[in-house]
């Protein structure tokens, strides 16, 4: 046995001697978790949960954790474990791997580690965001959108938060004083002239909006009967993100919503998202709505106007054409003109507006084709990338 | 919870354990608590007890997860987080009571011995492990801030190494033979049997052998296979590996006694306290705190437990009372512990189950074997006449190294292009293959070339490759 005296260090109070050794690995780990969010962000958005929810939800996220690869052993490995004794042969204990997590000696089994991260709404739609903007956006008189919030310097302060103090301007000011005060004052026994509080001098800064230009998204929507539940929904999912987008990125762009089956009209985002209607399908309506709204309120000169449609293109034969045209009309005033068709099931023909839309020559008419919930992410991205894809003009993101 | 620690009554109590141990005959490095707050143990924790650890994300990785389920009360924190170093480290949390505290420093003195006795531990160099980790993090975070390597580089090597750690040399005390020992061995080998009538006998052709193969001997260490052979990797690279093969290798010992050493200090903690005397109060919070840490978890094996009861049961037969089970308040008597002290120094888990594992402590504890049959874990042996080997068996190949395949290189220039070919050594188990194929991918990450591993999956031969086009399977005969 030793006899050297066994030492206890003390618990140290002081915060500075006890340093968070972990928090840059932790931080690091946050990251590759983001990551793999991001990654994944396109089966999240699928989940329904998410869709219509208000921003500052916060929603739970479980996340398989960033595994850690190794050489194991796979299902038909055998454990041992402890029973009550009155284990029998041919007993359940436990679900097989891959199934649920059962019981299993230590350290044999993989495990599936899943752990729940809390992210909000908004934090998700950052991260979805992220590199997206409205393409084209052009400047236009009359601006009054403001895009950015920032600070500007202006002018210096005698107080401030010491993260604004100004060394140089507050040494400089200390010198001056030394050298006004060399006749007058008597010398200090330690020969120091420290600082004095009017020699600081703190950065003052000012709020700083940036002007952009004006914009308006106009949401046009098919609500016709042969749009079910199922379409809708896509339909809706997709709007949904774009008015997310728009909200989150842009302080102040008008949104109209309008809704059309065989006739259009203007609606308000609550109806929009929420409301159900049926009748034929005349598309042509809803640009001609389009149209007379950008006709009344939003004149091209003076705004960027966005259109995005969303249809699952059966469309009365006979309208193709004025549909056509308006559609042209419409990729005219716009900055963009987007149109999404929603096709859930490809088990026969149904007439196709990507077809008829294939002789749009404008370069700012852009179309994509939605199958399924999964499809209506890489859409939407589709959509707004386009001024950093210049080559892709039509994605089908299906493919 | 308001309670905190007193040193000047730790250390009396430290003072009278500390006697005790010595006198039961328990033989220990110096000891050294520290007070921490429940962040740091956690902190620790993570980082397996190392008061300097280099960084990587995968132990930012463990403290999240601990600190979950720390935060949902699903486990509280251990009673002890002791190191095997000289002077022995263990740290001691604030907020603990004095009877938790008292307990976990009479365990403590249990690992230490065993740390310093048991053979496995020998080759750690306990009295370096501080100064040896602290000088790995110092290496590692140079490389991560010199700004020609960096975080991201870095990173992807550890990650790479971390994967492919375990796969070493698991028996220390046979020594790696030499490149020329390897070839007279080899020689060796192909010559045939001695013949007494060689001289009556057609003589035997001298057999051909590939001495140009590489390496000669199947070779276990993975991580420094990479670091000489690969004459890719940069100066920086081959430490990260040296580094990460050096830690797994003073981890090992710990992994290959896990039973055996909670056991030990479990065994020891309870003798110590049983004979301190303790006020009322305080035996009675012993006993709780006791009885949580060794009690059995079905379905599961429980390493305080089984340690336990294996120890309780050696006592027991090796002791003066000729088999009757001693009153466990009681120290061991003379003739046990001698017994006792010679297993602690010369088993590992795989031993220690094999030689005192009885078919009667089986029974005891009420052991069985599963496996999985379609979706579900079936019980497929109990304890009794037909199942105590199997039993056994399974439960050796559970602990230890023994959940880890083993795997070695085989060639290190298959198909004379460079090809790394490894070979599962399979037991009957196959690999995960999810898994595999991730970890391969590291491998071929750290290789450079293509890298190929022959396994059994569902009883037929399998080759699983990756290369520059990504994972495949072939079939092998």
């Amino acid at each position: 046995m030793s006899t050297s005296d066994t030492i206890f260090r003390p618990y140290s109070s002081s915060e500075s001697l006890r340093s968070d050794r972990s928090a840059g690995d932790r931080q690091r780990h946050r990251e590759k978790v983001l990551e793999s969010i991001r990654d994944n962000i396109s089966d999240l958005i699928a989940e329904e949960a998410i869709i219509g929810q208000s921003s500052d939800r916060i929603i739970k996220i479980p996340i398989r954790s960033i595994r850690e690869y190794r050489f194991i052993y796979g299902k038909n490995s055998p454990g041992v474990g402890a029973g009550d004794g009155n284990t029998e042969e041919g007993q359940v204990v436990g679900r097989a791997r891959g199934q649920e997590p059962g019981p299993g000696p230590a350290g044999n089994q993989p495990g599936i580690d899943y752990y729940e991260t809390d992210v909000t709404l908004d934090e998700l739609i950052n991260i979805m965001f992220e590199d997206l903007a409205l393409p084209d956006l052009e400047q236009k008189r009359l601006r009054q959108v403001l895009s950015e919030r920032t600070f500007k310097r202006r002018g210096y302060r005698q107080v401030g938060v010491h993260a604004h103090l100004d060394k140089k301007r507050s040494a400089r000011a200390r010198v001056r004083r030394k050298m006004a005060s060399k006749r007058v004052a008597v010398e200090r026994s330690d020969g120091r002239f420290p600082f004095h509080q009017d020699d600081l001098k703190y950065r003052h800064r000012v709020p700083d909006m940036k002007p952009s230009s004006n914009a308006v998204v106009i949401c046009i929507m098919d609500t016709s009967g042969s749009m079910d539940t199922m379409k809708k929904y896509l339909a809706r999912s997709f709007f949904f993100l774009l008015h997310r987008f728009v909200c989150t990125r842009y302080q102040n762009v008008d949104l109209v919503f309008i809704a059309h089956h065989t006739q259009a009209r203007e609606v308000t985002e609550e109806e929009f998202f929420h409301k159900g209607e049926s009748g034929g399908t005349m598309i042509s309506s809803g640009y001609n709505k389009a149209l007379e709204v950008i006709r009344d309120r939003y004149h091209p000169d003076h705004w960027n106007i966005y259109a995005f449609h969303c249809s699952d293109g059966d469309n009365f034969e006979s309208d193709n054409e004025a549909t056509l045209r308006a559609a042209d009309q419409l990729c005219e005033v716009c900055n963009l003109f987007g149109y999404g068709e929603i096709k859930p099931y490809t088990l026969h023909y149904e007439s196709s507006l990507i077809e008829v839309f294939e002789n749009i020559e404008a370069p700012n008419y852009q179309a994509v084709m939605i199958k399924r919930k999964e499809d209506v992410w890489p859409s939407f991205r589709a959509l707004l990338r386009r001024e950093r894809l210049p080559e892709t003009t039509t994605t089908d993101t299906s493919a | 919870m308001s309670t905190e620690l007193d040193i000047a009554e730790l250390r009396e109590w430290d003072e009278r354990i500390k006697e005790k141990a010595g006198g039961f005959g328990l033989e220990c490095y110096p000891q050294e608590y520290e007070i921490c707050d429940h962040f740091q143990m956690l902190s620790y924790m993570a980082y397996s007890g190392m008061p300097s650890h280099y960084p990587h994300w995968s132990y930012g990785k463990s403290y999240e997860k601990l600190k979950t389920t720390y935060d949902h009360g699903i486990s509280g924190l251990p009673y002890e987080m002791v190191i095997n170093s000289c002077p022995c480290i263990a740290y001691l949390m604030r907020d603990n009571s004095l009877a938790l505290s008292v307990l976990t420093m009479a365990h403590v003195y249990g690992h230490n011995d065993f740390f310093k006795n048991n053979f496995n531990f020998a080759q750690t160099r306990a009295e370096w492990t501080v100064s040896t980790f602290k000088l790995h993090a110092e290496r590692i975070r140079s490389y991560v801030e010199d700004p020609s390597i960096g975080r991201n580089e870095v990173e992807s090597v550890l990650d790479a190494a971390h994967a492919l750690s375990l796969q070493l040399n698991r028996n220390r005390a046979l020594r790696k033979r030499s490149p020329k020992e390897q070839i007279s061995a080899a020689v060796e080998r192909a010559r045939p049997a001695k013949d007494a009538f060689q001289t009556i006998h057609k003589r035997h052709e001298e057999p051909a052998i590939d001495l140009n193969k590489f390496p000669l001997e199947p070779e276990a260490d993975l991580l420094l296979f990479i670091r000489d052979n690969n004459r890719q990797l940069t100066d920086w690279q081959r430490d990260l590996l040296t580094v990460v093969h050096e830690e797994a290798e003073y981890f090992l010992p710990q992994i290959e006694t896990k039973i055996m050493n909670e056991g030990w200090a479990s065994f020891w903690h309870r003798t110590i306290m049983n004979s301190l005397e303790l006020p009322q109060k305080l035996q009675l919070e012993f006993l709780v705190h006791h009885n949580q840490v060794v009690r059995p978890i079905l379905g599961e094996i429980n390493p305080y437990h089984l340690g336990l009861k294996i120890w309780d049961d050696i006592r027991r037969r090796f002791g003066e009372t000729g088999g009757e089970a001693p009153a466990t308040s009681e120290p061991p008597d003379f003739k046990a512990r001698g017994k006792l002290f010679e297993v602690r120094e010369t088993d590992r888990d795989t031993s220690f189950i094999r030689r005192f594992l009885s078919d009667e402590l089986i029974e005891e504890l009420g052991l069985f074997r599963y496996q999985a049959r379609g979706k579900d874990e079936v019980v497929t042996h109990v304890a009794n006449e037909d199942g105590y080997d199997m039993i056994r068996k399974t439960l050796i190949d559970n602990v230890g190294m023994g959940a880890v395949p083993v795997i070695k290189v085989e060639d290190a220039d298959f198909g004379r292009n460079r090809t790394l070919y490894l070979k599962h050594y399979h037991d009957g188990r196959d690999l995960e293959l999810d898994f595999a194929e991730k970890t391969l991918e590291h491998l071929f990450f750290l290789w450079g070339r293509p890298v190929v591993i022959e396994t059994l999956m569902n009883n037929r031969g399998i080759l699983l490759s990756f290369d520059e086009e990504g994972f495949d399977t072939k079939k092998h005969s």
